[in-house]
């Protein structure tokens, strides 16, 4: 996708999610992104990309969770302005955008029943897309460590961790 | 028994799995609607005065703001149960938190400005927040028409005859009979907030004089029009469902934010869209009922329970939002885990200066059970008996009869629990680890284990009325009509087996029509664990009598009875003769759907039960409290989904449950009325990190009264930990303790080596 251009006068942020780019306006308006607009706000209001949820809104329950270059964020703590070098991929870009075949990992989620309300399972996932990038064979224990971040008040902890390990196994870890 | 079943107590796929996983899955906070408004609530920062005055004026003025509403220009709806004593705005505030004006506004920016300009004068009251300190003559009055701060017992939740309190038999004659009397109080007061992770939300529009549509994240979307619409002057609601991104019983009562919107759509005539905060989730919306005991007990060396008398001090905060249904329950559930002849507890609701109680899984009963437990293990310890064996002695056997929440005298039909319980004690190992009471069953310098166990039933699987439809289309396709929102249990999927079992069709040829009250009959909701034995009779009678209709359109092409036909695959076989065989589509055509009806009518004869066995580690220098091992044992007639059920007992530590008797507690600071922890990293909540060993004990003794045998058990997966966690730390540090949640100021104190009261500001 070509950004739109825009006259340089203006102030602009071009964001890259999910291997697009988008330019916005920077302002108060009502298309526009505001400085004080959280990445969760910007990915979910002017982008219509509603799998990032919002939970908490202060860093505290991952529900928001993206990759920013690789590593998973708390999207509900970060400044949309921050992120125009970065690249930000959310639970709507784990797709193969070819084929649309799902990532292993979520094929493993629906595969050990790894959610009950299904509501932070976005941010769990994309918890542990971050851990599986960094350590394709982690321990039960690593696992644990690393979505730690995330709360699960329905308690599917335990599905998602057979889910995580069984990704893991399948992706040629272990 | 059959047992080969092609989908039934087997894993299938989730019907919205795909969604879940994709972020597909539209959840109410991601739901928008043309040309619609934010709303949103400015609340009190008292916890009990009036309102002087409100100066509107200029938040009114702000460019974007739609509507400003207070107490002189909302509508008099009124809620709150029962009687209904709650205005949707009152000018007069009872907690902090309590919606004081409303604003609509363009965006969500401008709505909170506009909230930030609106003044407001008040004259504080003085307010309280302990049950017994509200009964005093001296004490503030909440309501004036409640005199004591008490609700009038004479309200009749579920019917003439509510269960209202236990009393049967003759306590005195229990009192001659018992060898051990033991008397005290126990309490579980730490009012845990269920906290789904998606806060309570809600779009409402106004169209016309008198219809509202809603769309909500509420756990029984169809209860708007049983419940909602006449307390707001006998409109027609449509309600729209979404998925709820959990609920635990607290998105079941939903006028909280369902009346604000409402009132707004209905100012403005536009569609309002109201989501809460995570901290007006925390602080200004249900948390459990507090529940506390004075009690007496009776019991005979044998662990016979000869009586058991006392009040029960029911807190329900600023409201009661349903809590004589909850103590209704409580009551019934009490004499489920107690056979006892002799019974007086007296129950009272009393209101207070904090954010309101409301409905919480486990309803009543958890926070009856919580109290009342310990009480009983006093008597356990004096006789000392085993509480293993003092819960299969008295857990309800069929046969046994009780009182259930409409006073009727019940006698149980369902299951005898036992096997239960000792394949439980079994696989924990209880045999071995069980030192007595008081006694840790393993100490290794600082560090002491101990174990417990508790135990919950309710015989709500068979509560209300449900009704389904279940629609055949000539295409060979089954759709079920009916509005059960999916919160979490996979329960609308587990629907869809039932009706694929019935029908032997493939499960992706059996559909569910969207939550909405406009297209599907009534559906009280997947509360009290009753999805399974309810709703799914129901259901499963609509695909029967559906079916039914198929074969008597079908039969006259084969020349044979309906008797003698059976489907698959969409298929009409006659019975025995594999070749005759034709496909719906020849008797149903493109036009003649069969629609099948069912209906289920309530139950209260089948107790379901559940059996909670912990292992703690307590550290006595730190008063540090790790749980290490948990199992839980229970008999669900027939798994319908094997991954579904797992979740939802693993689900026993969440949600206001276990982790409510270590951590999980709502503190007010009783000079300002005000919750300290309304965030979530002052809330506590247990992480992936700390999850404890958690293994599953499931039976499948038949029931009777439903196709598949079975019966629902998800609920009641909370209720039993909390006291059995209490018992295990007791055990672990050699001293009793009667209340939650066990922090390490608080094990600290009762080992005598901190002063926990001062530590929380009480002196």
């Amino acid at each position: 996708m070509t950004p739109t251009q825009i006259k340089p006068s203006l102030p602009t942020l071009t964001l890259n999610v999910n291997g697009k780019l988008h330019s916005f306006m920077l302002g108060e308006g009502l298309h526009e992104v505001s400085p004080s607009h959280t990445l969760a706000y910007t990915l979910r209001e002017r982008l219509g990309l509603t799998g990032t949820k919002i939970s908490c809104d202060e860093g505290a329950c991952g529900c928001c969770t993206v990759l920013m270059d690789g590593k998973a964020v708390l999207s509900c703590i970060l400044l949309t302005v921050e992120c125009g070098e970065k690249e930000i991929v959310t639970i709507e870009g784990l797709e193969d955008p070819e084929t649309g075949e799902l990532d292993p990992l979520q094929q493993s989620f629906i595969d050990h029943t790894a959610f009950q309300c299904g509501f932070c399972t976005p941010g769990i996932i994309m918890s542990a897309k971050a851990l599986l990038v960094e350590n394709p064979s982690p321990t039960r224990d690593e696992v644990k460590e690393a979505l730690s971040g995330n709360f699960c008040r329905c308690i599917s902890n335990y599905h998602v961790l057979d889910a995580v390990i069984a990704a893991a196994r399948k992706g040629g870890g272990e | 028994m059959i047992t080969d079943y092609r989908y039934i107590g087997k894993p299938t796929l989730r019907k919205d799995a795909f969604d879940i996983v994709t972020g597909k899955a539209k959840f109410i906070s991601d739901l928008t609607v043309p040309g619609m408004l934010y709303g949103k609530i400015l609340r009190s920062p008292l916890p009990h005065a009036l309102i002087k005055s409100i100066n509107t004026t200029e938040a009114k003025l702000l460019p974007g703001v739609k509507a400003v509403l207070t107490y002189k220009d909302v509508p008099d709806w009124k809620a709150g149960a029962r009687p209904q004593h709650v205005r949707v705005l009152d000018s007069k505030v009872r907690y902090v938190g309590q919606a004081v004006a409303l604003v609509a506004a363009e965006t969500e920016k401008i709505a909170e400005e506009a909230i930030r300009l609106i003044k407001v004068e008040y004259e504080p009251l003085p307010a309280v927040y302990d049950v017994e300190e509200a009964m005093q003559p001296d004490a503030p009055l909440i309501y004036e028409q409640f005199n004591a701060n008490v609700l009038p017992p004479e309200s009749r939740a579920f019917g003439p005859r509510t269960l209202q309190e236990i009393v049967i038999g003759d306590v005195d004659k229990g009192l001659a009979e018992a060898d051990f009397v033991v008397e005290g109080t126990c309490a579980y007061e730490n009012i845990p907030n269920p906290l789904p992770p998606e806060t309570p939300g809600v779009i409402a529009s106004w169209e016309g004089a008198d219809n509202l549509t809603v769309w909500s994240a509420s756990q029984g979307p169809h209860m708007f029009k049983v419940t909602l619409q006449p307390l707001m002057g006998g409109i027609n609601i449509r309600s729209i469902g979404s998925p709820v991104g959990a609920s635990y019983g607290s998105k079941y009562m939903s006028w909280q934010f369902v009346m604000p919107a409402a009132a707004l759509s209905k100012a403005t005539g536009k569609p309002v869209k109201l989501c809460f905060k995570k901290s007006e989730h925390l602080a200004a919306f249900t948390v459990r009922l507090g529940s506390r005991i004075h009690g007496k007990v009776g019991m005979k060396k044998d662990g016979t329970v000869t009586f058991l008398s006392g009040d029960w001090l029911v807190n329900t905060g600023a409201f009661s939002e349903c809590a004589q249904f909850m103590i209704a329950v409580g009551c019934g559930e009490a004499q489920l885990m107690l056979r006892c002849p002799n019974w007086s507890l007296k129950p009272k609701v009393i209101c207070t200066n904090r954010t309101a109680s409301g409905q919480v899984r486990g309803f009543g009963g958890q926070e009856l059970k919580c109290a009342l437990i310990p009480l009983l293990t006093m008597a356990m310890e004096k006789a000392n008996i085993d509480p293993v064996n003092f819960f299969k002695k008295n857990y309800v056997k069929p046969g046994d009869g009780y009182y259930w929440r409409d006073g009727e005298w019940w006698v149980c039909q369902g299951t005898d629990y036992t096997r239960a319980i000792e394949k439980g004690a079994e696989t924990f190992g209880w045999k071995e680890k069980w030192q007595g009471w008081l006694k840790p069953t393993a100490v290794d310098g600082a560090r002491r284990r101990g174990v417990g166990v508790g135990v919950h039933g309710n015989a709500d699987i068979g509560e209300d009325v449900s009704e389904a439809f279940v629609r055949l289309d000539g295409d060979g396709k089954a759709i079920i009509h009916c509005s059960l929102a999916e919160h979490g249990t996979g329960q609308r999927s587990n629907i869809c087996k039932m009706v694929a079992e019935v029908l032997q069709l493939p499960l992706e040829r059996v559909f569910f029509t969207p939550v909405d009250s406009l297209v599907n009959p009534v559906e009280i909701g997947p509360v009290g664990s009753r999805g399974t034995y309810a709703i799914g009779n129901a259901v499963i009678a609509a695909a029967e009598d559906a079916q039914r209709q198929l074969f008597e359109k079908m039969a006259p092409l084969f020349k044979v009875t309906p008797e003698d036909l059976e489907t698959s695959e969409g298929m009409v076989y006659v019975k025995g003769k594999p070749g005759a065989k034709l496909p719906w589509s020849k008797g149903l055509h493109y036009y003649g759907a069969c629609l099948g009806r069912g209906r289920f009518e309530p139950d209260f004869s089948k107790p379901n039960f559940m059996i909670v066995f912990s292992e703690v580690e307590v550290d006595v220098e730190t008063g540090k409290v790790d749980l290490i091992r948990v199992v839980c044992a229970t008999d669900v007639g027939q798994v319908i989904d094997p991954p579904s059920l797992t979740n939802q007992l693993n689900g026993c530590l969440g949600s206001g449950g276990i982790d409510s008797a270590l951590f999980e507690e709502t503190i007010i600071d009783k000079r300002l009325g005000r919750i300290m922890n309304a965030n979530m990293i002052d809330y506590k909540w247990r992480t992936f990190a700390e999850l404890p060993e958690m293994e599953l004990v499931v039976l499948e003794t038949p029931v009777a009264g439903h196709r598949f045998h079975a019966i629902g058990v998800g609920e009641i997966a909370t209720a039993p930990g909390p006291s059995a966690v209490l018992m295990a730390v007791s055990n672990a540090i050699g001293v009793r303790l009667n209340d939650y949640p066990l922090t390490p100021d608080r094990i600290l104190n009762a080992l005598g080596k901190v002063n926990a009261a001062k530590r929380r500001g009480k002196q």
